[in-house]
């Protein structure tokens, strides 16, 4: 168990991601990148679920705002995607400060419902901005950033450009995960943890609960922002789907299914997910039934989700050792 | 230490505390007895700041702190136990602790700094001075009831507290715990200097390590001394003592 726990399953895990273009197929690209950014995506709700206790079902607010940002500035403004894709965290956690303000002040499926709310708020302005979002038909052909370069690194000159864009996702998501992950074991991520178990004694160990979690939302909010950044232009344009309430459960699922009670268990279900999503949808229409069915099972089988699951098989193994 | 003037709160038109005044001087072990409901576990509440005040003031040490928040109140040096036991269940014992010292040293704002190692030995003092170092690893919510009551002492005292209050610290506990709980209060707080303030239910703790009481009855003071004075009182006698005896 202790064996386990120091294997760098990040490390491998990049190596692994790195890997993917030499397969040479635009499909398996495809998939990982999808993979890869809603990882992130997924990862950044945990900050708030898993380490702080909160629910939000508006998730998908951030990871749009930032989506349109990036996208916005790159194809009207035609700002390169070095400023574009912070500006859209930036801005993602600005909104994240002002909507989050008002929702720390609740709790429990207040804060939640309150959450769900400004997300809808910036679906209907997503919906309905025509002049600048595109309302409703969205925004195509948000291009891709400035990767010639790339080409000229030896060994990468034969790939697609969307093998570049991968390769940069990959990189970029494990300099985000990377920082995440420094925070969560930091102090600030253990006093979040005291909030989780009991805000009533968090305050009375001398926590200023609000402000925590309110700090906590807005880093969510911004690396869900540069996570969306990333899929706009992933998705070759952004639409008002980005913001709407499947997108925020889409990651709720993912965290639950991959487990929240570890770092990586967001980024686990989001590979499940969406592996198991491309494979079912090839057999059969049902996607959501089955999607449904393996929810079920999760729930009452193993709560702790698959990363919850292994873990405790492991622990079970090193003691029979 | 302390000096709380006229309190006053009322729930929906009820008056769980009807004007209460009271202090407790540096130093001093003090109880508030009184029967269920007499408004006890309020009064702390609002002393602590978990709850607002109608009219009335509390003082800490010589600084008005009516109204502020209950983690500013903790800031200023007031420590609090609850009542039914207040704990991290899903952490280490060790990371309970670790975290009050964490919060109250202005800690919590470092979001890069390992948190391993962090208070290690401050950390373990603690631990060591309410008797759980040995189980320093365990996840707390596993503990047995009365060791959990110890480790909330444990959080209580990691925040450095000069006032530490203590609403019940023996409530459903064996008699067994209950001394040991006792003599470990009261050796603490030998130790380092503390102020206590706690209420309790069980007579014998109180007139065992109290110096002052303070009798508590439908949210009003009806008696206030030293023990062997308030068993003596006839008031007492007749709404609290005498109902038990």
């Amino acid at each position: 168990m202790s064996r386990l726990r120091r294997v760098p399953w990040g490390g491998l895990a990049l190596a692994a991601a790195l890997a993917v273009p030499a397969f040479g197929s635009r499909f398996y690209t495809f998939v990982a990148t999808d993979v890869v950014i809603l990882a992130l995506f997924a990862v950044s709700l945990n900050l708030l679920l898993g380490y702080t206790g909160l629910v939000s079902f508006g998730h998908a607010a951030y990871f749009a705002i930032g989506a349109y940002t990036c996208g916005i500035l790159m194809k009207k403004a035609a700002v390169p995607f070095a400023l574009a894709w912070p500006a859209g965290g930036l801005l993602a956690a600005a909104l994240a400060l002002v909507f989050g303000f008002f929702c720390v002040r609740l709790t429990k499926i207040y804060f939640a419902m309150l959450t769900l709310a400004f997300a809808q708020i910036v679906w209907a302005i997503c919906f309905k901005w025509n002049d600048v979002t595109g309302g409703e038909q969205g925004m195509p052909e948000v291009p891709y950033p400035e990767l010639a370069w790339m080409a000229r690194l030896p060994g990468l000159g034969d790939l697609r450009t969307s093998d570049h864009f991968y390769l940069l996702t990959v990189v970029l998501v494990g300099l985000c995960l990377g920082i995440l992950r420094r925070i969560v074991g930091s102090p600030f991520g253990r006093i979040l943890t005291t909030i989780r178990e009991n805000p009533e004694r968090a305050e009375f160990i001398g926590v200023d609960v609000r402000r925590y979690e309110l700090v906590a939302f807005v880093i969510a909010g911004g690396f869900a922002g540069l996570a969306g950044a990333l899929f706009g232009i992933f998705n070759r344009g952004v639409f008002p789907d980005f913001a709407y309430w499947p997108k925020s459960s889409e990651a709720l699922i993912m965290t639950l299914l991959g487990g929240m009670g570890h770092f990586w268990g967001p980024a686990v279900g989001a590979l499940v997910l969406l592996v198991l999503n491309q494979q079912i949808t090839a057999y059969t229409e049902y996607w959501p039934f089955v999607l449904g069915t393996i929810l079920i099972v999760l729930l009452f089988a193993f709560p702790g989700g698959i990363v919850g699951a292994l873990d405790a098989a492991a622990r079970r193994l090193g003691r029979r050792r | 230490m302390l000096e709380v003037r006229d309190l006053r709160k009322s729930f929906a038109g009820f008056q769980a505390v009807a004007g209460v005044s009271f202090s407790v001087a540096r130093g001093e072990i003090a109880a508030i007895i009184g029967p269920n409901g007499a408004g006890k576990t309020t009064l702390f509440n609002l002393v602590t700041g978990h709850v607002r005040p109608d009219a009335g003031t509390v003082t800490l040490k010589g600084r008005d702190i009516t109204g502020l928040p209950p983690h500013a109140v903790c800031r200023l040096g007031m420590g609090r136990s609850f009542q039914r036991t207040n704990i991290f269940p899903r952490l280490t014992v060790f990371q309970n602790v670790q975290a009050a010292f964490i919060s109250h040293r202005g800690r919590g704002r470092d979001l890069w700094t390992p948190v391993d190692r962090l208070y290690r030995a401050e950390t373990e003092a603690v631990l060591a001075s309410i008797g759980l170092l040995d189980r320093a690893g365990e996840m707390s919510g596993f503990l047995s009831h009365g060791a959990r009551k110890q480790l909330e002492l444990g959080l209580a005292l990691a925040s450095e507290p000069d006032l530490l209050l203590l609403d019940e610290p023996t409530a459903g506990m064996s008699a067994t715990e209950t001394r040991e709980t006792i003599d470990l209060v009261s050796r603490i707080a030998g130790e380092r200097g503390l102020t206590l303030l706690f209420t309790e239910h069980d007579m014998d703790v109180v007139f065992s390590i109290a110096r002052r009481v303070t009798v508590l009855h439908q949210g009003s003071v009806i008696a206030e001394g030293p023990p062997a004075a308030v068993r003596a009182d006839a008031e007492v006698r007749r709404v609290y003592l005498g109902e038990r005896r």
